[in-house]
């Protein structure tokens, strides 16, 4: 090659490589789009020496026009498509969905069913925090993390799949009620895994969270005071742990959840490690919840889980299945009454909110009475929280980008959908 | 369920006593207290709204009514602060013309509005006034401009044959 290619002050011209005078000290540097840790999203950080000055989140990579698709397809087919937001915690997904047009139904599911309802959506809450704090371990360099919280996590799928036969993709709550009820030695499973998990909880504070030399990672970085966080609309654990006490489960007790005790950790500090403290502590909550749910179940067996409207609908074999006139086999797989297929959703406009692992989901629901959605609205945890790269990273260094991205637990299907 | 409908009416006389004659209709829908303003009164109502404690937006949502040539923008807001108010959804809703659609941006009120109006910018192709940033999100230009969310965008079987609008591509940078 001629020298003169390759000096900038030759005055050869090479299309889309001129070398332009720097008129301020500043870089940009593109982090993403492929998978900069949880998934396909790009961030443009503009960065003066090593301290980020401007942050510009770029989303969209993995987009699935899920709010378009509602629209074609009928009510109940609706229920596996936006479990596709985030399959790790598919149940809280998709419940609001369920919940709000339950609501246009004017239906309410039975106890049994609100039961079983809260006990996988804290499954899905546990499994749904151990990945988001394995994906931290990897932002981090800590592997070891990584690997227990995806180890961990697996005990917890292998309950929802013994619920409802599937590892991810339960489609477990449907209109009226739930979709199949607990295999009878069921109980005894859940209070191994929340024992043991409540030991492991113990040795996750000891290896991460205590660790000096992940403290000094997290520890003032990243902080949001209080008015910060509402004026931002961020949600969940991320709000929580700045002093916010606001939890769906709280504020607009939904499903069983108003007959639980549990608490609601909130934590003053609002920094990456304050945000991880809390969902460790979300996590031991949840177990209690599982304890509380699964004694209640054992106390109160063969009660209806499928509201009344739907379940006179079913056919003699899934009744006699469910009396207990024929045991239980595979081959009788518990399919959905046939009214789903044809059901009509009476007009009107409905909204509900539920608490999902990484926040508050919440659905729009409008109906023209026919027998596809006229228009489904869904605005997910991480779109809420995305906001917050570009308010709270600028002023950290660019080594903080990793610490604070996975103390949001933020996802990237989530937000897309 | 008493406590419910009784927080309800009194919701609804606070929001009638600080909106007074903005409010075209107010009606208690099924999760959310829907209040329709005037496209004009929308701003003066969001900044009297938020004085009352509702401090972010949960959701931006747009409805294309297109047999009445209308679309539908209802901003779902709530609080985080004031813990009685937690406990509502209000829906501040606005009608806009479908053939001009303009509507002030609130991104400056609520932050929290500021990615979703970006959204519904550009699934629907309604502008925001005034917004700080109003770019794409999620979509490229391409997808854009056929705003995939209005009702006359028909999913169509075969997405080999969708029409690419290039002028569209060629207008705008990809990021």
């Amino acid at each position: 090659m001629e020298a003169g290619t390759i000096s900038s002050g030759s005055g050869i011209h090479l299309p889309g490589m001129e070398i332009a005078k720097a008129s301020k000290n500043r870089y940009e540097v593109m982090i993403g789009p492929a998978h900069p840790g949880s998934g396909h999203m790009r961030i443009f950080v503009e960065v003066d020496g090593d301290i980020m000055v401007k942050v510009d989140p770029d989303i969209g990579f993995v987009h699935r026009t899920m709010e378009k698709l509602a629209e074609g397809r009928e009510w109940i087919q609706n229920i596996p498509l936006f479990e596709r937001i985030a399959i790790l915690d598919a149940c809280n997904i998709t419940l609001p969905y369920v919940r709000a047009v339950e609501k246009l139904l004017g239906i309410e599911a039975p106890e049994r069913a609100r039961y079983l309802r809260t006990l996988l959506c804290e499954i899905n809450r546990v499994a749904s925090h151990l990945y988001g704090m394995g994906i931290f371990g990897v932002f981090l360099g800590h592997s070891t993390l990584y690997m227990w919280g995806f180890g961990d996590r697996e005990v917890f799928i292998d309950l929802a799949e013994r619920l409802t036969g599937a590892r991810l993709t339960h489609t477990y709550p449907v209109f009226g009620g739930v979709r199949r009820d607990i295999p009878d030695d069921f109980p005894e499973d859940a209070r191994k895994a929340t024992r043991y998990m409540r030991k492991r909880l113990n040795e996750y504070a000891k290896i991460f969270l205590n660790n000096p030399n992940i403290r000094s990672r997290l520890e003032n970085v990243g902080v949001l005071t209080k008015n910060q966080a509402a004026e931002l609309g961020l949600v969940g654990p991320n709000i929580r742990a700045s002093g916010i006490r606001y939890d769906v489960r709280l504020n607009e007790p939904y499903e069983a959840y108003g007959d639980v005790d549990f608490e609601i950790p909130v934590f003053e500090e609002g920094d990456s490690l304050a945000r991880a403290w809390a969902r460790v502590e979300e996590v031991r909550q949840s177990l209690n919840i599982i304890d509380q749910v699964v004694t209640w179940l054992e106390k109160h067996p063969r009660e209806n889980f499928m509201h009344e409207k739907f379940w006179k609908t079913a056919p003699k074999l899934y009744k006699d299945v469910y009396e207990g006139k024929i045991s239980y086999s595979p081959k009788y797989r518990i399919k959905l009454m046939p009214i789903f297929a044809s059901l009509k959703v009476p007009p009107g406009k409905s909204f509900a909110r539920v608490e999902a692992g990484r926040g508050e989901i919440v659905y729009y629901v409008e109906s023209n009475g026919d027998i596809f959605p006229y228009r489904v609205r869904v605005v997910s945890p991480s779109f809420r929280n995305v906001i917050a790269f570009k308010y709270v990273m600028p002023g950290h260094r660019l080594m903080d980008l990793p610490a604070i991205y996975g103390s949001f637990d933020y996802f990237p299907p989530a937000f897309d959908r | 369920m008493d406590g419910g409908v009784k927080g309800l009416i009194s919701l609804q006389d606070m929001i009638k006593e600080a909106l007074g004659n903005n409010i075209i209709k107010i009606e208690d829908n099924k999760g959310y207290m829907d209040v329709v303003v005037p496209l004009e009164k929308l701003k003066e109502s969001a900044i009297k709204v938020k004085q009352l404690g509702f401090d972010h937006v949960k959701s931006v949502t747009a409805v294309d009514y297109i047999q009445k040539k209308q679309f539908m923008v209802t901003y779902h807001i709530s609080s985080y602060l004031n813990e009685e108010l937690s406990r509502h959804v209000l829906g501040l809703s606005t009608f806009i013309d479908r053939d001009n659609p303009h509507i002030p941006s609130l991104a400056t009120i609520w932050t929290s509005a500021e990615f979703q109006e970006r959204e519904v910018y550009e699934f629907f192709g309604i502008i925001f006034d005034g917004h700080p940033d109003l770019r794409l999100l999620l979509l490229t230009p391409v997808v854009a401009a056929l705003k995939p969310l209005r009702k006359d965008f028909v999913v169509k079987e075969d997405s080999i044959n969708i029409e690419v609008d290039y002028a569209a591509y060629n207008a705008t940078k990809w990021w």
